[in-house]
């Protein structure tokens, strides 16, 4: 994709460094967006570059921002700490080493108010841009740049023919898509990257195919 | 010549088509995203005033960085300027503080427009808004010199890099430095060729520049690299303004720029393991700032 005058000139972010605090913020969203529930419990755990550069490029602040929801560009980022004690999400930091992975990158287990856990890895690659790389031990590759459905179902013939039929008949086209699976007919994973937004109505109907235990959207992150 | 957009070819079309360089950038972009030129006039705009602001909040003095290393020095060069006792002038000094001043509001913790890059943000800011300043110009050209710079970075980034861990500061600060001089000289009334002169000499005499920062921060030599590089764009802008020309096309620079990138060890790519971020100062620096407390 060509760069747009606002990927040279913007973001508009709170600093100091686009990939360690904008990026940082980014992950958070995302995973906020995965976990589909407001957040109670994070144990965050950072590698390599975010490891030995937290507190100086706030990172730690950034992360926790995204995952209440603030935006890159939230003056409230520096108080991220305090807001969240006050909202009842409970943080903490440790380093971790993830191995033969991008410098950037951060493992965060996540518990919702429903009592969901979810395990999301991603990095931060570049001016803000990310990945998620994993969730829950599926293999996968999520940007958030796009409009986005996650579903994990049985690993059975026809769920991806029928999520994606369903997807056709609302008229919205996919961009990229995934599928990943822990083992043979277990449970899968499928991320959609589309260019339309998913309506509640249809994930509805992916919610209700029989072989889906859960699906969930996320709108491109900005 | 790689591929993707070049300057000479945004250079051509403006000729044919009897426009400057940011109003080619302003139609192209239109045409890409599918919206009205108006519609991203307006989005440019808000990027215009965050700078603004930026500019304003850094220049009060408040703000200092997490580490505590940066802070407070955009307000003690405004003063010295408002006592009317720089060295190099008013226009040059005001340039140098506005540049301290967004950067130190980006190590702080603040808003800042990235342009092309966080570390960069306050070349942009500081030589738009004053030579602005200088010839009386309205927001609506000040837009349009951001999309001047916007295409060019779109350019840099095509052909070379603008990420210090690719190519170091000549990557952040020299194309911002690259794209402020010429989008200064568009501002200024100099024709789309003079402007991309002026681009060629601010790149040409960063290039090398190594990304070298302190405990791996924003911070130290990040913040007055940005007056460099500011300081620098004005300078270029001004030369070309004057007739001189670059004897090396810009499109070469920034080629010779990503060369240079791909030659520089990674330890002076963002890494914290050379340079000035290994001197016994930074070391020490990094330790009291950043050990205590370690996990």
């Amino acid at each position: 994709m060509e760069l747009s005058a606002f990927d040279i000139i913007g973001p508009i972010m709170i600093g100091p460094s686009s990939s360690h605090t904008a990026g940082a913020v980014r992950l958070g969203l995302l995973s906020r967006a995965i976990l589909n529930q407001e957040p109670t419990e994070a144990r965050i755990y950072l590698h390599g570059s975010f490891a030995e550069t937290y507190r100086g490029h706030g990172t730690n602040l950034a992360l926790v921002a995204g995952l209440m929801g603030l935006a890159t560009d939230d003056e409230r980022i520096p108080e991220a700490l305090q807001l969240a004690r006050a909202r009842g999400l409970e943080v903490s930091f440790q380093s971790i080493d993830l191995g033969d992975v991008h410098p950037n990158s951060v493992k965060i287990e996540l518990r919702g108010k429903a009592g969901r856990r979810v395990v999301v890895t991603g990095s931060s690659v570049g001016g803000g841009k990310i990945l998620i790389t994993n969730i829950d031990d599926f293999a996968v590759e999520l940007s958030g740049d796009y409009h986005t459905v996650i579903v994990i179902h049985l690993d059975q013939p026809g769920v991806v023919a029928q999520i994606t039929t369903l997807l056709a008949a609302a008229q919205v086209n996919i961009a990229q898509m995934r599928l990943s699976r822990q083992k043979r007919g277990a449970l899968a994973l499928t991320v959609l990257e589309t260019d339309q937004e998913v309506q509640a109505t249809v994930l509805d109907l992916i919610r209700a195919m029989p072989a889906v235990n859960l699906a969930m959207t996320a709108k491109p992150l900005v | 010549m790689a591929k993707g957009p070049t300057v000479v070819e945004l250079l051509t079309q403006a000729q044919v088509e009897g426009l400057s360089l940011g109003q080619i950038v302003l139609k192209h972009q239109a045409a890409q995203l599918e919206v009205t030129e108006q519609d991203l006039r307006q989005k440019m705009l808000a990027n215009l005033q965050v700078m603004r602001n930026s500019v304003a909040e850094g220049l009060t003095g408040k703000r200092r960085s997490m580490s505590g290393m940066v802070g407070g020095d955009a307000k003690l060069l405004e003063q010295r300027r408002q006592g009317g006792q720089t060295l190099g002038g008013d226009v040059l000094a005001r340039v140098a503080a506005r540049a301290l001043a967004v950067a130190e509001v980006n190590a702080g913790m603040g808003k800042i427009v990235a342009a092309p890059t966080a570390g960069s943000c306050g070349v942009l800011p500081a030589v738009l808004l004053t030579v602005g300043e200088e010839i009386g110009a309205d927001d609506a050209q000040l837009v349009e010199a951001l999309f001047t710079a916007a295409g060019i970075g779109i350019v840099i980034a095509a052909q070379a890099s603008i990420s210090g861990a690719q190519g170091g500061c000549q990557a952040e600060v020299g194309s911002a430095a690259c794209m402020a001089a010429v989008a200064a000289v568009e501002l200024a009334g100099g024709t789309a060729e003079l402007a991309v002169h002026a681009g060629a000499m601010a790149l040409k005499t960063l290039l090398g520049l190594v990304c070298d920062p302190v405990a791996g921060l924003v911070e130290v030599p990040c913040v007055k690299r940005n007056v460099t590089g500011a300081v620098n764009a004005l300078i270029a802008a001004d030369m070309a303004l004057a007739g001189i020309t670059s004897n090396i096309p810009l499109d070469e620079v920034i080629i010779a720029m990503g060369n240079i990138g791909r030659a520089m060890p990674c330890s002076l790519k963002e890494t914290a393991l050379g340079g000035l971020a290994v001197t016994p100062t930074a070391l020490r620096l990094k330790e009291v700032f950043l050990g205590a407390g370690q996990d």
